[in-house]
């Protein structure tokens, strides 16, 4: 009897998981598949891939060296791809960085206000998912650009007289991607902050800290888990970000994304795009197999 | 003797703004020293003020207005973290994410006390808490009474002027809180520092303190030794807070010199000792210990009231006779267990006297 009750349970839990792990099979896993295949794969003369496939690792060796291709002019600097990379990475360091500076305090601000003005301030800072996102990039774009917003009001107070370049450069992108993703450095630090035990920094000044030795002692390393989740939710969709350098930047600004992005589009290389999401993808997964790492000793170690 | 005090509260004052947008004083108009190296027990229900006070103290609030000194200094604006004054928390508040070594020393590190130093002093501060050799375990590896013996090192390895006690043993069980109140008066011998104990325990306080202040919506109403503020509690909130008190309103009749003779109208009149003086006519309330009663025992000059018995309650060391009399005064009286096989002294219903000495009650007119 009990055999049949349990088969029929494992049967029951099958029905219901089914549908959600066909979706991810058949929408996540295996594009991703195919896409691991095409990165394998010569191009076709006009796009997609060569039929019947021949099979090659250049597009990997594309990536580290940019001059080895027969359209390699004598300028061809080797390091292209991998100094796009390099950049994408830093602009990702840059706004993440700035999203957790900024968002700190801010999501410490919300914690410590009464519940209901706590929900209330935490509904503002969720709103803007509500709006595209494309719509809020444009309508940025129009608050930086030389004409806009932000230029006239500081003409108007005459602190400058010709208009700053805010737009088409990598302080457009940087702050266009600040903007899109502080919300997901909020969320989780907000989480942290709100769930910290605030005795404990009555407890570190009865014992001697200042303010500021309690927060770097006390606070920051007990909150460090929304910090760390902030990190990885701002870090790794901002270095694979194109939508936001594609407008913010104007096309001058080269992302990893926006290069991937041309791949399939003008450039018309599958192959070498395909590659190139499969670098980034394993470079991203490295370094989020590496926070759980640590986080997990983290937890070994605190016990 | 300028240091005599290690503590003074010079009419502090503390109000909040309450959620309903109105002024609550927490602590109202409050004057009180504590004396240097004393074990001193603020004391009161919650809401009284008695943990706003240690806040103030501690320097986590920060008065309205008045005075609060400490070792002789104005430190009613000093920010908590430049006091010479530790705290151990209700909850112990021990920093998760250190070991129990980093707990201990992070008041020495704060005041660049160096590493080897530190850990001898950490290990010594372990020894005297009887936890010796604890150092790298965590705040939650141990149990709630080695949680509160770590928090209590991390005070005291300090050697603060004054140790502030935040109902230190509130979440400890009743076994372990007995225990932990003997060793905590002994440890306050041994090293000599001025305690300051926040409860809402009336038995905690006597047990412990060598003065208790008792507290009441903001108001210190009493402050004085254990015997005191139990045999000579200064108005009945007191008389009620501490122990166990019989109330009998009646009018003062006349003052023979020490002796006050009031009328409880319809059941009689009693001569209490006082030194204080009243009028003929005034309100007085008789407040009688049930201990210090008698039951069936005439007192030789002294009050013997006569009344029935409406219950009678067994509890072990002692039995609680209540007796009703004819004009609608009752007392509690209780009769030590004294043999085993002690018949009850009175059934319900049985006419009975009840009585006391003349130095036994106390007059209270507020």
């Amino acid at each position: 009897m009990m055999k049949f009750f349990r088969r029929n349970e494992k049967r029951q839990l099958m029905g219901l998981i089914s549908p959600g792990a066909l979706w991810i099979l058949i929408f996540f896993n295996l594009p991703l598949l195919i896409m691991l295949f095409i990165s394998f794969v010569e191009r076709g003369r006009a796009g997609g891939i060569q039929i019947p496939p021949v099979y090659t690792i250049e597009n990997y060796r594309l990536f580290f060296n940019a001059c080895a291709t027969e359209f390699a002019g004598p300028a061809c600097n080797p390091w292209l791809y991998l100094s796009i990379f390099g950049h994408s990475v830093r602009i990702g360091v840059i706004v993440t960085f700035w999203c957790i500076v900024v968002g700190y305090p801010l999501s410490y601000f919300i914690a410590k206000q009464k519940p209901i003005l706590r929900d209330a301030l935490m509904v503002l800072v969720i709103i803007p998912f509500w709006t595209n996102f494309l719509v809020r990039t444009y309508a940025l774009k129009q608050v930086l650009a030389s004409e806009g917003l932000l230029n006239s009001l500081l003409n108007t107070l005459q602190l400058i007289n010709q208009p700053l370049e805010m737009l088409f450069n990598e302080f457009g992108v940087v702050v266009g991607l600040i903007y899109g993703y502080l919300p997901f450095a909020i969320l989780p630090m907000y989480t942290s902050i709100e769930k910290f035990d605030h005795t404990l920094m009555e407890a570190a000044a009865d014992l001697g800290a200042s303010p500021r030795r309690a927060f770097w002692r006390v606070m920051l390393p007990m909150t460090l888990p929304g910090v760390i989740a902030a990190f990885v939710l701002v870090f790794v969709p901002v270095v694979g970000a194109f939508v936001t350098p594609d407008i913010m930047g104007g096309g001058k600004v080269e992302m990893i994304g926006t290069l991937i992005n041309r791949q399939f589009g003008v450039a018309r290389n599958w192959p070498f795009g395909s590659g190139m999401s499969m670098i980034l993808m394993v470079l991203v997964m490295i370094g989020v197999i590496a926070y759980f790492r640590s986080g997990s000793e983290r937890e070994r170690s605190a016990l | 003797m300028a240091n005599e005090f290690a503590v003074e509260m010079q009419d502090v004052l503390k109000q909040f703004v309450t959620p309903e947008g109105g002024i609550l004083s927490a602590v109202d108009h409050v004057t009180m020293q504590i004396k240097d190296g004393e074990f001193f027990s603020l004391l009161g229900p919650s809401g009284c003020g008695k943990t706003t006070s240690l806040r103030m103290i501690a320097g986590f609030e920060l008065p309205t207005s008045g005075k609060i000194m400490i070792k002789g200094n104005e430190m009613s604006q000093v920010s908590a973290h430049q006091r010479p004054v530790n705290t151990v928390f209700q909850q112990y508040a021990l920093f998760p994410h250190m070991t129990v070594e980093q707990n201990i020393g992070f008041g020495l590190e704060m005041k660049g006390v160096g590493k080897a130093e530190r850990s001898a002093r950490v290990s010594e501060a372990l020894e005297m808490v009887r936890l010796p050799g604890m150092e790298m375990r965590r705040a939650k590896q141990l149990s709630g009474g080695q949680q509160q013996r770590i928090a209590l090192a991390r005070a005291l390895v300090n050697k603060p002027e004054v140790l502030l006690l935040d109902e230190p043993l509130g979440a400890l069980d009743l076994k372990l809180r007995k225990e932990m109140q003997l060793e905590l008066k002994t440890l306050q011998r041994e090293v000599g520092i001025t305690f300051i104990y926040v409860t809402h325990d009336q038995e905690e306080a006597l047990t412990m303190s060598d003065r208790i202040a008792v507290m009441s919506k903001g108001k210190a109403l009493q402050v004085g030794k254990p015997e005191e503020i139990y045999e000579r509690p200064a108005n009945k909130f007191v008389a009620d807070f501490i122990g166990e008190t019989n109330f009998m309103d009646g009018i003062v009749k006349g003052q023979n010199g020490k002796v006050v003779v009031v009328d409880l109208p319809g059941s009689g009149e009693v001569r209490v000792e006082s030194s204080r003086t009243f009028t003929s006519g005034q309100q007085v309330s008789v407040a009688v210990r049930p201990e210090k009663l008698r039951l069936n025992h005439e007192i030789e000059g002294g009050n013997n009231l006569k009344g029935r018995v409406e219950d009678v309650i067994y509890i072990g060391t002692d039995t609680h006779y209540g007796v009703r009399f004819p004009g609608g005064h009752k007392l509690r009286v209780r009769e030590q267990n004294i043999k085993q096989s002690q018949k009850e002294l009175a059934r319900a219903d049985d006419e009975v006297t009840v009585g006391f000495s003349t130095t036994s009650p106390r007059l209270l007119t507020e």
